[in-house]
């Protein structure tokens, strides 16, 4: 009884969670543009959303960014964790202080503090200052993620691969990388995630010129978003489902191995 | 292992991909014009029609409020080729020397303008810029959900509709209502009628009257059966009386504002000859037929009304009598005066 | 500001002597076996000092300076009384300002920020009481969906936050889906949108997965023999849960807190669209000030003030959870 009482808590809180995404996949079928009304079941928006080069474009924008910012920031992120962990106590805590200064930073002072950085050094505004933006927010989840499977092996493990032998990069490759693979792969398919999401840094980094889906769904808010977008939404949530649940059915059966 | 290897060599391809498309610039062979405009204010159609005349790349931004537009012109030099400022934001650029003046031997369609509009008293002899379209503030109404004719700004004041009322969430709009409500200017500049406006717009939100503030969220809203009363530019209101019968626009005794819209570009422009094939295809009269009868606001190219034919100029909504717009005012530059009517208005916002 | 700005060559100045620095480490790395490896941070730290550590100071100057770039302190006074800069300038142009009735103190941002705070503390109590059971439920072995259901909790996350809210909205209209399901149903219509709580509504969906992680990773990673041997002891399970459970979880609660009740003080967008722009937020009063008013300055004495509370927060927290154990979001 309790077991279906913890079962049906859990139904409903996804439940609530899953509500508006249900919706924006109905509507994304609806063949007119209320949003509100069902007017037919249709694949309008799909066709539609191929033809419409300013939302392929952002679509471009947006995973392409998601996708570098992802691969830096996971490099950045990395060769920090393994410094930091080589570091005494003092400069460690130090660095630690530093890295949470963006962690807790709002959104919105990040965005805004950058658009001042790039208006002073007089940089354009574009794909590029977005990206390094992008790459700002990212690292930190990265480093965070991947410090505490070094904390979790010996300190020795490194210097007794170094003492048989082997090189520092062999070392590094062949030792230290593999033993914290599970907390890289996690800092960068975090910082996807991120980058995928964020609106407010993104819309103080860049100009009206460069938008990512969601500075672009943020100026279509005003007059209504294009049911297209709803196609487009849809497409990606099932597309990111598939490849998470293959994923994570994999590992699982790896574990069960 | 080979496993992984594969895996780093897909990385590796992807993201050199990556790089090298990010890095390709976009310019074609004709180039590119930038044009930063109002959130869905030109027809698809016309920018295709211009494109495939011309092989130029229109890259098309968008902005919903004046003001977000200036910030964005100041601090993104060399970004616009073409931008379409209202009124009053012209006359301020003007004065911060950021717009080009415009040589007139490359608009030759110029000439299809209406004779009023090209002499407007925020350019004087237009020479900064040129109109693109025009139009009134007023009230859209549902005919179904009101008791009595809708003349005054009054009933936005007044709890008949309590809560079924939409206002502009635009600064000098939301003032304009209540400052010509009370009788005064919308260009006020005396502290005394602002305060008395903003009082007037604190209470009606204390009272909750107003359902929500909003741009262009309006339309589809006052469409759907949303709202009874809401606060819209006369373009909106077209839109949304074609696609609902029982609606209705007024503008109010009282007066109202009536606002140009118009071409300009800026002096940081990269692309001026392209700029001035733009303004020059959207002020041919077929061009402009087209994107007026898309946006439904009122044109000022002469030839382009004629085009038209009576239906249009017939529309009392999109071409009011002469003597409803002698009672309207145009918008000026407050100079520094606006930042007051900033801190007034961030009271209304935040009163509850 | 603009006869102070550095130019463009500036920034990619440091850039390339981040690069610079990334390829001399990895040579070094590979020719000598005796590079220390604490210098695999300094990329990281310089990284950090570029875009952390000078935008903060950059916001700083514009806090501590007015228009014409010299030292005040007016702008924090613009905090307290928001219409301070607009009462000088009317009495410098000569205004009397008692006879306007403007020379009471503005109280526009200090309402905004109480406001934010009182919501953002709404909103961590619900996510709170909601996401502990679930949280709890989840790490309940029974199950053996663990990890299945944290994907579960993941996913909503991957559709476009601002489209998610905008659903909402299609949902809560007046003539919404679920007023029409009302209608329908012979209930009336119900005003559910352009107030505070469609806010509310809306911030709890947002934040809520962010609360359960924590929480459900603190649970998860308590051995499960503890409560086993509570139970052994004698403890029934509501003792256990209490002395037992609930204890060695708090780390996660205390990083859920973080992570729900610092981001949501400052949110924007939903007010915008949920709450029909009726209320404002903190965030949304930031992004108006620097984007609307044009007026860098206040807006940054405000984003400051902002970022010295989350600090002080966030130290607050930490003596909670000194460790910082329940630091990690996954």
């Amino acid at each position: 009884m309790t077991k279906f009482l913890k079962r049906s808590y859990l139904v409903a809180v996804l439940l609530f969670l899953y509500l508006p995404i249900i919706v924006l996949i109905v509507q994304s079928f609806n063949g007119g543009v209320s949003r509100s009304k069902w007017e037919g079941f249709s694949f309008r928006w799909y066709r539609e959303l191929v033809q419409d080069p300013t939302i392929m474009k952002a679509l471009w924008i947006t995973v392409s960014i998601a996708a570098l910012a992802a691969f830096f920031a996971t490099l950045l992120g990395t060769l920090a964790a393994i410094g930091i962990n080589a570091m005494r106590k003092g400069p460690q805590a130090g660095m630690m202080t530093v890295t949470n200064i963006p962690m807790t930073m709002p959104d919105i002072v990040t965005g805004i503090s950058l658009m001042l950085l790039f208006i002073f050094t007089q940089v354009d505004r574009g794909y590029f200052t977005m990206l390094l933006a992008h790459i700002t927010f990212d690292t930190p989840y990265v480093l965070l993620s991947v410090l505490p499977k070094l904390k979790e092996m010996s300190r020795f493990t490194y210097e007794a691969a170094l003492d048989l032998g082997a090189t520092p990069g062999y070392a590094l490759r062949h030792v230290l990388l593999p033993a914290v693979r599970p907390g890289i792969i996690t800092g960068a398919l975090m910082s996807f995630t991120l980058s995928l999401d964020d609106f407010t840094v993104s819309y103080f980094t860049t100009s009206p010129l460069v938008q990512n889906l969601s500075t672009l769904i943020y100026s279509e808010t005003r007059k209504g978003v294009k049911p297209t977008m709803n196609a487009l939404s849809a497409l990606m949530f099932v597309i990111l489902l598939v490849l998470l649940l293959a994923i994570n059915y994999r590992s699982e059966k790896a574990e069960n191995k | 292992m080979t496993e992984v290897k594969d895996m780093k060599k897909i990385v590796a391809v992807v993201l050199s991909l990556l790089v090298v498309m990010a890095l390709v610039p976009q310019t074609l062979a004709n180039g590119v014009v930038n044009v930063y405009n109002w959130e869905d204010y030109i027809s698809e159609d016309a920018l295709k029609l211009f494109e495939e005349e011309t092989g130029i790349t229109v890259n098309y931004m968008r902005f919903t409020t004046n003001e977000d537009m200036m910030v964005q012109v100041r601090t993104s030099p060399g970004a616009f080729d073409v931008v379409f400022p209202s009124d009053y934001c012209i006359e301020k650029l003007i004065s911060e020397d950021l717009l080009e003046e415009l040589d007139y031997s490359k608009i030759p369609n110029a000439k299809h303008m209406s004779e009023w509009v090209m002499n407007p008293d925020f350019d004087p002899n237009s020479k900064h810029s040129i109109a693109y379209m025009w139009g009134t503030v007023g009230i859209l109404y549902d005919k179904t959900k009101v008791n009595g004719p809708i003349d005054s700004w009054e009933v936005l004041f007044t709890d008949e509709y309590k809560g079924e009322i939409f206002m502009l969430d635009s600064i000098r709009d939301a003032f304009a209502v209540a400052l010509k409500y009370l009788g005064y200017s919308l260009n006020s500049k005396n502290p005394k009628e602002l305060n008395e406006a903003a009082k007037l717009l604190i209470d009606q939100k204390k009272q909750g009257i107003v359902k929500a503030y909003q741009v262009d969220e309006t339309k589809d809203k006052m469409v759907a059966g949303e709202g009874v009363l809401a606060v819209v530019y006369s373009g909106d209101a077209q839109y949304s009386i074609n696609l609902n019968d029982n609606l209705a626009y007024s503008i109010p005794k009282e007066g109202s504002n009536v606002w140009v819209d118009s071409l300009v570009i800026p002096k940081s422009s990269q692309n001026k000859e392209n700029a001035y094939k733009f303004i020059d295809f959207l002020c041919r009269p077929d061009v402009a037929q087209m994107n007026c009868e898309y946006i439904e606001y009122s044109s000022p190219n002469a030839a382009a009304i004629e085009l038209m034919g009576e239906e249009y100029i017939n529309n009392p909504n999109l071409n009011p009598p002469q003597e409803t717009i002698d009672n309207c005012e145009y918008f000026h530059d407050l100079k520094d005066f606006l930042s007051i009517y900033n801190t007034l208005w961030a009271q209304v916002k935040n009163a509850k | 500001m603009s006869n102070m700005n550095m130019p463009s060559w500036g920034l990619w100045l440091m850039a390339l002597g981040l690069g610079v620095f990334v390829t001399m480490l990895v040579i070094s790395v590979k020719r000598h076996r005796g590079v220390h490896r604490s210098l695999f941070a300094w990329p990281y730290s310089l990284w950090m000092i570029i875009f952390t550590v000078v935008p903060l100071f950059l916001i700083a100057y514009y806090a501590f300076t007015d228009a014409q770039g010299n030292f005040t302190l007016n702008n924090f006074y613009s905090f307290w009384d928001s219409n301070f800069e607009m009462k000088k300038q009317l009495s410098d142009m000569g205004f009397d300002l008692a006879e306007m009735g403007l020379n009471e103190r503005g109280t526009v941002n200090v309402d905004t920020l109480i406001y934010s705070l009182w919501m953002a503390f709404k909103c961590t109590i619900i996510c709170m009481l909601l996401g502990y059971p679930a949280a709890l439920f989840m790490a309940d072995r029974d199950f053996k969906l663990g990890s299945t259901l944290v994907v579960l909790f993941i996913i909503p996350m991957w559709m476009n936050f601002l489209l998610r809210t905008i659903a909402w909205m299609t949902l809560l209209e007046d003539n919404g889906i679920i007023n029409n399901l009302l209608v329908s149903l012979g209930l009336g219509r119900v005003r559910l949108m352009y107030n505070s709580d469609a806010v509310l509504l809306g911030m709890v969906y947002n934040y809520l997965p962010f609360m359960v992680f924590p929480i459900y990773n603190s649970i998860d990673k308590q051995p499960r023999m503890y409560s086993e041997a509570a139970m052994d002891l004698g403890a029934n399970s509501v003792r256990t849960f209490t002395k037992v459970t609930l204890p060695l979880s708090l780390p996660g609660i205390v990083s859920g807190i973080t992570m729900v009740f610092m981001p949501s003080v400052t949110t924007f967008f939903i007010p915008r669209v949920l709450g029909g722009g009726n209320t404002e937020m903190f965030g949304d009063l930031i992004e108006r000030t620097f984007l609307t008013a044009d007026n860098w300055n206040v807006g940054s004495a405000l984003a400051l003030i902002m970022m010295l509370l989350m600090l002080l927060s966030i130290s607050l927290l930490r003596r909670v959870d000194p460790k910082g154990e329940g630091g990690s979001l996954l």
